[in-house]
């Protein structure tokens, strides 16, 4: 396993009301990652606007925060995606919008197509604020999948540096596993078995991947192992929210196809009602 | 898990119960069938076609245990309207296609149709098949016939059909009209009466005997012709040659036309929703808590359809009355099915001839009752204090089903729940948004209880997810479903999900409902409050003179008396006596805390629909400090001897005869009830007044009558339960 690192972090930066609380955010967790944080912005340079990132950067720099800042003007999705390739940022953060009178989180259409398109992983955060809100609780996926074993590493690692609590593995059986269907008593007791059976499988599955972690990120962090049947990639974000998760870490989707945003799973159903802080790791 | 050789033993063991539970069945499924076939307009043999093709069938091929298939009373709406549409010999073959397109929905597991439908909207419409048989049938009870055009027509004409029949002259049609009402009179009354003998035979087959009676006493005693109208009689019914010769073609025909498909379409949604509510309330009196497999159930009954379509026969439902009257008696497998229709084959054979000096206006009056049941004020009473919106579907649904049709006033029922769905929430966007989201989740908390969290809103229109949820759970297990994720949860799930904690109590599991606010929530805190279903609870503020007494009694016993009504009757369900049974509720309680007695009036009611009867008993519990075998003991009777025909046993005990002579006891654990059954117990009880007494594993139930006692006759239960625990407390 390859030692996991964020050497460089990257946040597309607008005039918006939460602009102070973004860039906190950011900044903290470059600190915490001893990454180099890179702000975007998309537009033309000035010397106000400068004035003003730098006003809001200027706590951290005496912590030893090292930074840029980019203008260019342009399409912001082309803008953002392109840097991130040319400045080799690995974690592109990005703020959620809050629905109005509701406690629901949603993704702006330009934070949507930049989640879907982006080459690194993605920090979708829905509650930035400008004092530090602990990180307790992060859930990842453990599905069957070659990337999970990263991700959940990447859960550790992060856990590690911003000092969570519990972490939580949560395998998700899909309903279709379980091959027999409840009639009566009998099926019943079949399908029982076959969930308990499937549970077992699962289980020894993510003890497999959680042995290769590296021992120094699994230290004082109790670790739970969950499996939940439903629906894939959806039924993982209401699991966040019932568990009150600070993070959720997620794999990146395979591909985006034109049917995969019509008929909504995995991954989307996470972008439409974002249970809380999602990481999908790259 | 269970040998095959044990299971068929069982099964021959049990055979006894279930041939007498056929045969009583049988003698309710006679008449009804009958009343169901000719309020239907088709001939009256049709419907006893019907519930013996169904009977056999099903009980071969069916997936539930102890429910029992004929003629449906929610269907009778359905086929006159296809009868008089399109004909006899073509609606035979809409029966064979609806029969068909069940077979199908049992295969696309589609068999749980009701529930995608709000559940006022479907008692609505059944309330209003109810009208339609009872402003059909009234007339003809009463000796007025007359044809309609539509069912409001036939209920307007209500008051006139009265003022006819208070001017009657002809003597025939009075004696028809007195039939009619004598037999409602029967219909009414029965459950009213309890009594061991007048219960064994159910109150149709009361009004057979007694009409035909009748019929015999005039030809034989008096040598006079019946004085009824010979037009209130029941048709010629063919004997069981001519039924054979006579079966009718299907007529396909009109298989293009538009009205075959929409009578198709509205037999299908009727059978599979009257069969579903059915099978659900049935599964809830099964002795042994089995859970039926709807789907192969559904198959069975299409299949059933069809055969029965081609010999003549109605469309095969499950029915909920015959059901419980099956579980009543003691019914514990499909065999029962059968056997009830093999005694329908036996009684055409044989009495086919007799049937014929029924009164129509007799057997009509069956279906009145019927009709009355389905659209009783209580059903709304009981609607309007779950809420006005509901209110408003029903009578949505009601109305434009009795001037449209069947089909419309459901779509009218779902039409109406949804607006009045936005209206509450205010927002279609919860909906339209929300509704293809797999809502529910589910996963096994590390004590082992199951958690399921529901999201954006559940009603009917997603229930199913739920549903299936649920389903999937062993009923012994704790579930806590948690709605506070939920904007808004309807009143269809409400009633649901209090359906399964009744289920899942009985089976020993439990589900806790939490995050629930009457209005629905709108917090996202999962650990908000459990709250627990509403509970109607009525503390009567002014205490009757009885009331009065008990206070005093329960002094006199150093015992505390407590008015209020409590569902709390857990400790009941281990005795046999309720295992068919449901209980309301406990009132009237006079007990201690940690005391061993416990006295209570108690509402319970027996059987489905109408062959329910709800009976206020007072009944005394003692705890007993050890464990004792589980015996019932009763008075020994001509009923009971009989029993001991039908495969229930008598236990003796050695030495005395007299006691065994007098009392009927039985148990499994013949070798412990015998130890328990000293010599002094059985001295006691022979020198003491009769009670019916009966016991759990660490209780005993004694009660003398199925009504509320008196105030003397509850210090003489106390007194003979407190000797009774001592000499128990010796052995």
């Amino acid at each position: 396993m390859s030692a996991i690192a964020y050497k460089t972090i990257g946040i597309g930066v607008t005039f918006s009301p939460n602009l102070e609380a973004n860039i906190n955010e950011a900044a903290r967790l470059a600190l915490f990652f001893e990454a180099k944080l890179v702000l975007i912005h998309v537009g033309e340079p000035s010397d106000k606007k400068s004035n003003t990132f730098l006003s809001f950067l200027n706590p951290f720099e005496s912590e030893g925060l090292e930074f840029e800042v980019i203008f260019q003007s342009g399409d912001p999705v082309d803008v953002i995606l392109t840097s991130t390739v040319e400045k080799n940022i690995d974690l592109l953060i990005i703020g959620a919008l809050k629905k109005e009178n509701f406690l629901k989180y949603y993704l702006g259409s330009i934070a949507r197509k930049i989640t879907r398109k982006a080459n690194c992983s993605v920090l979708l955060l829905i509650n930035p604020s400008k004092e530090r809100a602990p990180c307790n609780h992060i859930v990842v996926n453990g599905l069957k999948d070659p990337k999970t074993e990263e991700t959940v590493t990447t859960a550790f690692f992060v856990g590690h540096k911003l000092g969570a609590k519990k972490i939580t593995v949560v395998e998700e059986v899909d309903q279709d596993e379980v091959s027999v269907k409840v009639d009566d008593d009998k099926s019943l007791r079949r399908s029982t078995i076959v969930k308990e059976r499937l549970r077992l499988r699962e289980e020894t599955r993510v003890k497999k991947i959680l042995k290769t972690i590296p021992a120094d990120y699994t230290e004082d962090i109790v670790i739970k192992s969950q499996p939940i049947f439903g629906k894939r990639g959806y039924s993982i974000g209401h699991y966040a929210q019932v568990a009150r998760a600070d993070l959720l870490v997620m794999n990146a989707p395979a591909k985006m196809t034109f049917w995969d945003r019509l008929f909504p799973h995995d991954i989307e159903h996470i972008l439409t009602e974002l249970p809380t802080d999602v990481l999908i790791v790259q | 898990m269970k040998t095959k050789e044990s299971t068929f033993v069982g099964f021959i063991k049990a055979l006894p119960k279930n041939i007498f539970s056929g045969l009583v069945v049988s003698l309710i499924a006679l008449p009804l069938g009958l009343g169901l076939a000719m309020a239907s307009e088709a001939p009256p043999i049709a419907g006893v076609i019907t519930a013996i093709v169904g009977g056999i069938l099903v009980s071969i091929l069916g997936g539930s245990f102890v429910t029992i298939s004929g003629p449906g009373n929610g269907l009778v709406g359905v086929v006159l309207i296809a009868i008089t549409t399109l004909g006899l010999t073509a609606t035979y073959a809409a029966i064979i296609c609806s029969g068909i397109l069940l077979v199908i929905l049992g295969f696309l597991r589609l068999g749980k149709l009701a529930d995608y439908f709000p559940s006022s909207a479907i008692q609505g419409m059944l309330a209003a098949i109810g009208l339609i048989i009872l402003g059909k049938q009234f007339h003809i009870m009463l000796g007025n016939k007359i044809v309609q055009d539509s069912g409001i027509d036939y209920l307007l004409e209500i008051p006139n059909t009265l003022v006819t029949v208070a001017n009657f002259q002809d003597e025939g049609l009075i004696y028809a009209a007195v039939a009619g009402v004598m037999s409602l009179a029967i219909m009414v009354f029965y459950s009213k009466v309890r009594n061991k003998y007048l219960q064994l035979i159910p109150a149709p087959m009361w009004i057979v005997i007694v009409s035909v009676g009748f019929s015999y006493y005039y030809e034989l005693v008096l040598k006079l012709p019946n004085p009824i109208s010979g037009d209130y009689m029941i048709p010629a019914i063919p004997n069981i040659q001519e039924i054979v010769t006579d079966i009718p073609s299907p007529n396909f025909e009109m298989v293009g036309t538009l009205s075959f498909w929409s009578s198709v379409i509205a037999l299908t949604l009727i059978a599979s929703i009257e069969s579903l509510l059915s099978i659900k309330a049935v599964d809830k009196l099964d002795v042994f808590k089995r859970r039926s497999n709807v789907n192969k159930d559904i198959k069975a009954l299409g299949l059933a359809t069809v055969v029965s379509g081609f010999l003549g026969g109605l469309n095969v439902v499950t029915v909920i009355a015959r059901s419980s009257v099956n579980v009543n008696n003691g019914g514990s497998n499909r065999s029962s099915n059968l056997f009830h229709a093999l005694f329908l084959v036996v009684f055409i054979v044989l009495f086919s001839t007799e049937l014929t000096r029924i009164p129509l206006s007799a057997l009509m009056a069956i279906l009145v009752y019927t009709g009355y049941k389905l659209a009783s004020p209580n059903i709304v009473r009981q609607i309007f204090t779950i809420g006005k919106e509901q209110l408003i579907i029903f009578f949505a649904t009601l109305f434009v089903t009795l001037k449209v049709g069947l089909i419309s006033g459901i779509v009218a029922g779902l039409i109406a729940t949804f607006i009045i769905h936005v209206v509450i929430t205010r927002s279609v966007s919860l909906f339209v948004k929300n509704i293809l989201k797999p809502n529910v989740l589910m996963f096994k908390e590390e004590d082992g209880s199951y958690f399921l969290s529901v999201k954006h809103f559940c009603s009917f229109l997603n229930f199913n997810i739920l549903k299936n949820s649920l389903e999937a759970i062993p009923e012994q297990n704790d579930v806590i479903i948690d709605f506070s994720l939920c904007g808004f949860v309807d009143h269809s799930v409400m009633e649901s999900v209090h359906d399964y904690q009744e289920l899942f109590h009985k089976k020993g599991g439990n589900i806790g409902v939490i995050g629930l606010d009457i209005l629905g929530t709108k917090s996202e805190h999962p650990f908000a409050l459990r709250r627990l279903l509403p509970l109607q609870k009525i503390i009567p503020d002014n205490k009757t003179k009885r009331q009065n007494s008990l206070e005093l009694v329960a002094s006199d016993f150093e015992l505390s008396y407590s008015a209020e009504k409590t569902t709390k009757s857990g400790f009941l369900e281990d005795f046999i006596y309720f295992k068919t049974k449901k209980i309301k509720h406990l009132f009237n309680q006079l007990s201690v805390k940690k005391g061993p007695y416990r006295l209570f009036d108690i509402t319970y009611s027996e059987g489905e629909f109408i062959a329910k009867e709800v009976v206020r008993s007072t009944m005394l519990y003692i705890k007993t400090s050890k464990d004792i075998p589980v015996f019932t003991l009763d008075r020994e009777g001509l009923l009971e001897r009989f029993y001991a025909l039908a495969g229930y046993k008598d236990i003796a005990i050695d030495n005395h005869t007299d006691f065994s002579k007098r009392f009927y006891l039985r148990g499994e654990n013949s070798k412990g009830i015998k130890t328990l059954f000293t010599d002094e117990l059985v001295r006691f009880f022979e020198s003491n007044a009769y009670y019916h007494i009966e016991s759990s594993k660490d209780g005993v139930l004694i009660y003398s009558k199925e009504r509320v006692a008196s105030i003397k006759e509850i210090k003489a239960l106390l007194d003979f339960g407190i000797r009774l625990n001592a000499i128990i407390n010796k052995v």
